[in-house]
């Protein structure tokens, strides 16, 4: 660290300046991105801050700890189908099938959890093959997951084989999955969900005891998963800076670490302790946490995240690489329909139900909304997984806060339109922003 | 220097036509290690066709290819690529979004574990590579490309292309789009290229640059090789006659039968 202090920084060579990056020079490049027009999540950050205030002040019980709670079990179907959106958008394609694709996969799950009854085409096709009982949960899940991974693989063949714009082909894929839902479920109308595990995925919260051979211990178990978290988050960055500072290559500064660490800490006590206050910790809260882990890892520390980027940034250089071009996009594709499908189960699991509107209404528009509302850009390229969860959230904060405040569903369009077109626009001013310091 | 070099690349003879139009006719052409070769003609003169033809885009018609001496057969990208042949194209295919280590590095990561990169490795010799090349311009190699200037990217893409035991560099006019100083660094760049062992092929339509760098010039015209020049023993107004009016020793434009 003490290097900085060398008086010609000009002369010195990358290898020496690599290892000296100062708590100066972590600023100066932060600036430095800032200026160009680079913002990261600060816009999405001040959204989430005014949304807060206005509801809050509009209504005293959007802070509550029961709201919030609502609010994490409210937003995390559209997390999770905006993650799978966030790496089409980062290809510089589209997927408008996801709403639909989703609703396919949540009414197989019904309907295989259902079993070989008469009263649908799966049932009929069950008795057919000679299964005689329902599927239970993992074999639902594992089958309409397969289901819609191929879903996902087909349209992203279509895609790249008869070079057509995605737009077009997932334009013509959400009819024909919005038509196979309508199918599926036939005359019935609604199938209900009453396998327990299925339920459980958004019903159910961890316990603030634990029972342990009919004994109550006092042990809350949100506590206990909190911690795994900041350990797990604390380990990882600190052994990323130990082996970076090993090979000699650049660190990031120990006093941002421990800031990061120290934020990560707050912000799981705060949300931990406002949700003891209410029900608990939601579980699907974790399954979205442990989702969007995963996702993170693999886009910014895999071969694979490397290659979307460099396709979504210049696809003609990443075919010069050596790239797999057309395997890499349909794999992001059935990635898409494959989170679309979980995201499905989710939604349907809150609903205990799957019906005939499901995958309809706003939730193909809201889910494509939720990543480019957090920061990732339209025209490929540009984005982070993290943009799903804090879109999805400004999402979920302006339609539960509108709902407490008894608006109409056209008064909740009109403003959630309106967040949209904003971070649009400040997508595109930053963009301007790059290009007149000359790095666009 | 031109009688010390080691010829890495010899052409002889080759021909290549697409369809009725014949773009290479019997054309010897060679890279020697150490050594800047230019490659300057007019548009059409079969300067990219004979490149693709080396980086394996496209399969000569006929004429042989040896590389250190040996025949070889380069059929795709990767084989000139295994060879030791790098080519840095006038688009540079530089990602804009990726910083400057994933640009250096793409295609062909470093990994950890079974799937996790190993981004402490791949800075490690990005910087090492830099370093060698005496690249200073660039302020972190953690840095988009997008940030950069015309000639930093140059530098970059330059660096991707030795980064891996090349032997043989072809720069497809790197100054085309660069300013004065930048043009400076490129030109020292391509010279520490060669100065380091490397055979150099630099395709420029810019002589002042050529006479500078190069060793020796080819002039293509018209699908053939119309005169091979040693720097020191001619002059801008030879190259400019040869480029324009050089003697054809073939018909050209017709397919031989």
């Amino acid at each position: 660290m003490s290097e900085t202090e060398l008086p010609t920084p000009v002369e010195r060579s990358m290898m020496q300046q690599a290892q000296s990056q100062s708590l100066a020079d972590y600023a100066r490049a932060y600036g430095r991105r800032l200026r160009s027009g680079d913002l990261g999540a600060i816009p999405i950050i001040l959204g989430l801050v005014v949304i807060t205030v206005i509801f809050q002040n509009l209504n005293e019980n959007f802070l509550t700890p029961r709201n919030m709670v609502n609010l994490i079990v409210q937003m995390a179907g559209i997390t999770v189908i905006a993650i799978g959106v966030v790496f089409v958008l980062l290809l510089g394609e589209i997927d408008l099938s996801i709403g639909y694709v989703s609703a396919v996969a949540a009414v197989l799950v019904a309907l295989l959890l259902r079993g070989p009854t008469g009263i649908s085409g799966v049932g009929r096709l069950m008795e057919r093959l000679g299964i005689t009982e329902p599927f239970n949960w993992w074999m639902a899940v594992g089958m309409a997951l397969l289901l819609v991974a191929l879903i996902g693989m087909v349209q992203g063949l279509i895609i790249t084989r008869f070079q057509l714009p995605s737009f077009v082909v997932t334009l013509a894929g959400l009819l024909v999955w919005n038509g196979v839902v309508l199918i599926l479920i036939g005359a019935g109308g609604t199938v209900i969900i009453q396998d327990q595990v299925i339920v459980n995925i958004a019903n159910y919260f961890l316990p603030k005891e634990l029972v342990v051979n009919d004994a109550t211990l006092p042990v809350n178990t949100s506590w206990l998963v909190g911690l795994t978290i900041v350990v797990i988050f604390a380990a990882g960055r600190v052994s990323r800076w130990a082996s970076r500072r090993k090979r000699g290559v650049s660190t990031t500064p120990v006093v941002i670490i421990v800031l990061e660490i120290f934020l990560v800490t707050l912000v799981t006590t705060v949300i931990i302790y406002i949700c003891n206050l209410d029900r608990g910790v939601p579980l699907v809260g974790i399954i979205m946490l442990i989702l969007l882990t995963f996702f993170s890892f693999l886009a910014t520390r895999t071969r694979f995240g490397r290659y979307v980027y460099a396709i979504g940034g210049n696809m003609e250089a990443a075919r010069r690489a050596g790239i797999n071009v057309t395997r890499m996009r349909v794999t992001v594709f059935m990635l898409s329909s494959l989170m679309a499908g979980m995201g499905g189960i989710v939604l349907a699991s809150r609903l205990r139900s799957v019906d005939t509107a499901a995958g309809g209404g706003d939730l193909l528009l809201i889910s494509i909304a939720a990543p480019v509302i957090g920061g990732t850009s339209l025209f490929g390229g540009r984005g982070r997984v993290i943009s799903a969860l804090l879109g999805a959230l400004v999402i979920a904060g302006v339609n539960n806060g509108m709902g407490l405040l008894g608006l109409s569903a056209g008064v909740k369009f009109v403003v959630t339109g309106l967040v949209l077109l904003a971070a649009v626009l400040v997508d595109a001013i930053s963009r301007r922003g790059r290009a007149q310091s000359g790095l666009a | 220097m031109t009688e010390n070099g080691v010829p890495i690349l010899q052409l002889s003879g080759v021909s290549k036509s697409f369809g009725a139009v014949q773009a290479l006719t019997k054309v010897d052409f060679e890279a020697c290690a150490g050594e800047v070769m230019a490659l300057v003609g007019d548009n059409g003169a079969g300067k990219s066709t004979l490149i693709k033809g080396i980086a394996g885009i496209y399969r000569f018609d006929e004429g042989e290819v040896l590389f250190d001496g040996q025949p070889v057969h380069i059929h795709s990208p990767r084989d000139a690529a295994q060879l030791g042949i790098e080519i840095v194209y006038q688009d540079l295919a530089l990602a804009d979004n990726l910083d400057v280590v994933a640009n250096m590095f793409l295609g062909r990561e470093v990994l950890q574990r079974p799937f996790r990169l190993d981004e402490a490795a791949m800075e490690e010799s990005a910087l090492k590579t830099l370093d060698s090349l005496s690249v200073t311009t660039v302020r972190s190699v953690r840095q988009a490309v997008a940030e950069l200037s015309g000639g930093q990217r140059q530098a970059i893409a330059v660096a991707k292309a030795v980064m891996w035991n090349s032997r043989l560099v072809i720069l497809d006019e790197p100054t085309a789009a660069l300013g004065v100083a930048q043009t400076r660094q490129v030109l020292d760049l391509v010279r520490r290229l060669a100065d380091k062992g490397l055979a150099v092929v630099i395709i420029s339509h810019n002589l002042h640059d050529i006479f500078e760098v190069a060793d020796r010039i080819t002039v293509l015209r018209l699908g053939q090789r119309v005169n091979l020049y040693k720097t020191a023993e001619t002059n801008q107004q030879e190259v400019v006659h040869a480029i324009t009016a050089g003697k054809l020793e073939h018909v050209p434009g017709m397919a031989s039968l």
